[in-house]
């Protein structure tokens, strides 16, 4: 349905995952927003990075650090739409890149494939592409991420000359190629902030990254991050002004879930299952949940705790897991896809997200959808706006075993928060989002004009 | 000197309570510690709430009935949590309230002693808080109490059935629209299955201008003068024979603060009310000797003060505030037969029911009155905190 309201804009935008290639939530946030935004009669070029040739078919596992999704992940209405629909005035451009959105400087350099391999294939392409080209080549960098970001900008630069009104890039990957449009278009600048160096690695910051996040920020004319919780992380390590700042929270697809609990009964089911599900990885806080099942299972021996997804902190958690002696208890099911996503959400009887720093976290109203009340850390966005869920301090170990013990033995407790999180989904509707987002764009294209 | 019938009653009441607050109790305490307080935030509350309000608040009361010899009357009722907390936290609260007492134009009403919801659990155990209470009320003010409120204006034809098996001769609750239908709360009302006993109802509308209005700068009344709302008060001359202004008495110094004007507006009051000639101060048993019932009243349902709805929803209704009082009074009968005084009292001051309104979730319509009142983040978080205590407690049974 297009429901045309207010001016019709030309968005440039500028992404790094998008179904079916996704690996993490902001593949679906950015589907979820180009098509309420497409349904708002707004027209979008979406540039992509994507890995085509050479690159071996188990690549997408390797190459992505932790990651939790792929299309197959995503439940059954939804994948055929995606491989069905066709959006009418979103136009996708893929610009050939090994970029990945939680990709590593490690993991880059271990690719298959590398920027000279793929170096061949660029130079046959237009004249334009070309001279751009030699202009990047010609500085002497090695392989490594930061100048495939500066690569990918100048390659994204070309699409700057496609007639637009807004340029929206999402997080740092894009923002040189952000940049670079603007220098070309002079059309103003939108920086979508999904997450930040700070939140992925803590006080051990790469300076570049964070470098490149923050000239960002100075030359967009509007940031929008995800969370309150984000926006003030941006004001304090980054040194923006509040009213240039805008926070727009993620939604939640609509679609209806029916758990297929019928054909889902394992070995496990005779406990309680208590899930983790994501990157194994220093921002997630893995370790404080390995920490709260070792407390829990101080007091309660009828529950076993799973931790679902990849990532480089592993592992140290098996290891941690083994010395605690609670590994009868605990168990790692590796990177998972598909029904398997599905299955182990409803088979949960609670969910938790520990993060140390998130700055939305959609894994929990999944969780919700799968009518699982949900731990969330206190130190993430979705804790902001979420009031049918339990929060805690990602430290607090006590507390999170505590509150996982209460959702075991108190089905009242259960029943309640279900009953009410399920109505409270039906507010987080992607149109309200891409609304604020569209108000955005008029007002700082109105200042331009 | 007009004849008593002309007269127009002022009835103002005044609720003092404060909840024991628990500290935080995680599963790993049960079986450790038996103790369930918090003594820190406790005593912090009581002493910030008697500076604020009960000490500021009494003084004037006690100056404005010096004052007027014996034409300005009020009465209160005091939870035995509350007074149980002025003892340890904050003694010169209750010597203030005992010098209100020796004036002899206060009266203190009777209640049960822990503030609980036991009249819809256990009738026994409502018989035993509420002469608990009347002891307190003896001892601690010298009177013997014949009027009754119970827990939160809670009220139904059972409620004054056995208040009035009891021997209470006045009843209070709230003057609810869906009660009143055209009615107006400004009579004396028999209960529908009682013969003595008087039935007063609240004023909500006068009531809650003060509580909950007098600073609301959104309100096209703000502010509110002592005149304004005297004249609002004198318009009933002719009409109505009793009004009741029943509130929290928090309302002075801590719900409206002192830099709201409010202890100014009290202070000024009396003089503006008492302006009119036809009107006058009364306390709530006074009523019986001055009032007949102007109709019977039939309230088959529960009505309260609490929330828009004016019913039970605020402490019971959700499956977490019903698991949580289902388990606490399913313990009756085990704490009764034990007889161990330590245990009765804290099964008792586990039944205050904040601790109920706490884990409610019917945030969308009263959120703001509840939240302000919550000390927890979450109902679910309340509810996970009471369940650990409970949880000690019948361990501590089973022993």
């Amino acid at each position: 349905m297009l429901i045309l309201c207010g001016i019709i804009m030309k968005i440039l935008m500028f992404g790094w995952e998008f179904p079916p290639y996704i690996s993490g939530g902001l593949g679906i946030v950015c589907y979820e927003l180009t098509k309420a935004l497409v349904n708002k009669g707004h027209e979008i070029t979406l540039v992509l990075p994507a890995i085509k040739g050479k690159v071996d078919p188990n690549l997408h596992v390797t190459l992505v650090s932790g990651s939790q999704m792929t299309i197959d992940a995503l439940p059954e209405p939804v994948r055929s739409e995606i491989k069905k629909e066709v959006m009418r005035q979103l136009e996708i451009k893929r610009i050939d890149s090994p970029l990945r959105p939680y990709i590593t400087q490690k993991e880059y350099s271990e690719l298959p494939i590398k920027i000279a391999d793929l170096e061949s294939e660029y130079l046959t392409k237009t004249q334009d592409l070309h001279r751009s080209f030699e202009l990047v080549f010609s500085g002497d960098y090695g392989p490594d991420l930061i100048s495939e970001v500066t690569r990918y900008s100048i390659l994204a630069s070309i699409f700057a000359k496609i007639p637009h009104d807004v340029i929206h890039i999402h997080d740092w990957l894009t923002v040189m190629a952000g940049i670079k449009a603007k220098q070309i278009s002079g059309r103003p600048l939108v920086y979508h902030v999904h997450s930040l160096e700070f939140d992925r690695s803590g006080e051990n910051m790469n300076r570049e990254i964070y470098n490149i996040e923050k000239l960002g920020m100075e030359l967009a004319d509007k940031i929008i991050p995800v969370s309150y919780y984000t926006k003030e992380l941006i004001i304090k390590y980054y040194g923006i002004h509040p009213d240039k700042i805008e926070a727009v929270h993620n939604a939640v697809k609509k679609e209806e879930v029916a758990p297929s609990c019928e054909s889902s009964v394992s070995e496990l089911k005779r406990d309680k299952i208590v899930l983790f599900l994501g990157r194994i990885t220093f921002q997630k806080g893995p370790d404080y949940f390995v920490e709260a099942a070792a407390k829990v299972l101080q007091k309660r021996k009828n529950v076993r705790f799973v931790m679902a997804g990849s990532g480089d902190m592993a592992p140290r958690m098996i290891e941690r897991v083994a010395q605690l002696k609670i590994g009868r208890y605990f168990h790692f099911t590796g990177f998972l896809r598909g029904s398997d996503v599905e299955k182990i959400y409803a088979q949960s009887d609670v969910y938790v997200m520990p993060s140390v720093s998130e700055p939305f976290g959609i894994s929990p109203l999944e969780a919700m959808r799968y009518n699982v009340p949900v731990i969330i850390s206190n130190q993430s966005g979705v804790a902001e706006i979420l009031k049918h869920a339990l929060t805690v301090d990602f430290w607090d170990i006590d507390d999170i075993a505590n509150k996982i013990i209460a959702l075991l033995d108190h089905n009242a407790l259960r029943n309640e928060m279900v009953t009410r999180a399920s109505e409270e989904l039906k507010n987080f509707q992607w149109d309200k989002a891409a609304e604020k987002v569209a108000d955005i764009y008029n007002e700082i294209t109105k200042h331009n004009d | 000197m007009r004849s008593q019938n002309t007269m127009i009653n002022l009835c103002f009441y005044f609720q003092v309570h404060q909840p024991k607050r628990l500290r935080k109790y995680t599963v790993f305490d049960i079986g450790k510690s038996h103790f369930y307080e918090d003594d820190e935030v406790n005593r912090s509350i009581m002493q910030k709430v008697a500076n604020k309000c009960y000490l500021p608040a009494n003084n004037v009361m006690l100056q404005l009935i010096k004052q007027y010899e014996g034409r300005f009357k009020i009465s209160y009722s005091i939870t035995g949590m509350a007074i149980e907390q002025f003892k340890r936290f904050s003694p010169e609260t209750l010597d203030s309230f005992k010098r209100l007492a020796d004036t002899g134009c206060v009266e203190f009403i009777n209640e049960t002693y822990n503030h609980s919801l036991c009249f819809l659990f256990s009738k026994d155990e409502f018989v035993n808080q509420l002469r608990l209470h009347k002891e307190m009320v003896q001892k601690e003010f010298g009177q013997t109490p014949c009027t009754f409120r119970n827990t939160e204006l809670i009220y139904n034809n059972d409620v004054a059935s056995a208040a009035e098996d009891l021997g209470y001769s006045v009843i209070l609750a709230e003057g609810a629209d869906k009660i009143l239908g055209w009615r107006s709360p400004n009579f004396v009302y028999q209960p529908q299955s009682c013969q003595k006993i008087r039935l007063l109802l609240r004023n909500y509308k006068l009531s809650d201008d003060i509580a909950f209005r007098f600073s609301n700068r959104e309100w096209n009344e703000f502010p509110l003068t002592t005149e304004k709302y005297a004249s609002w008060i004198h318009s009933h001359a002719g009409s109505g024979e009793v009004i009741n202004f029943f509130m929290d008495y928090e309302t002075f110094g801590e719900h409206q603060w002192a830099d709201t004007g409010i202890f100014e507006f009290l202070n000024a009051l009396p003089a503006s009310l008492l302006n009119h000639p036809d009107f006058c101060f009364t306390t709530p048993s006074e009523i019986r000797d001055k009032l007949s019932p102007v109709a019977k009243l039939d309230v088959p349902e529960f009505i309260s003060w609490a929330d828009i709805e004016r019913d039970l929803t605020a402490w019971k209704g959700n499956s977490m505030q019903d698991d949580a009082l289902e388990t606490l009074y399913s313990l009756r009968e085990t704490v009764y037969k034990k007889g161990d005084p330590n245990l009765l009292a804290a099964w008792r001051f586990l039944q205050t029911s904040d601790y109920f309104y706490y884990m409610c979730t019917k945030w969308f319509a009263d959120g703001d009155v509840h939240k302000y009142f919550n000390p927890y983040k979450t109902p679910y978080e309340a509810y996970i905190n009471f369940q650990n205590v409970l949880a000690d407690f019948i361990l501590t049974l089973e022993q």
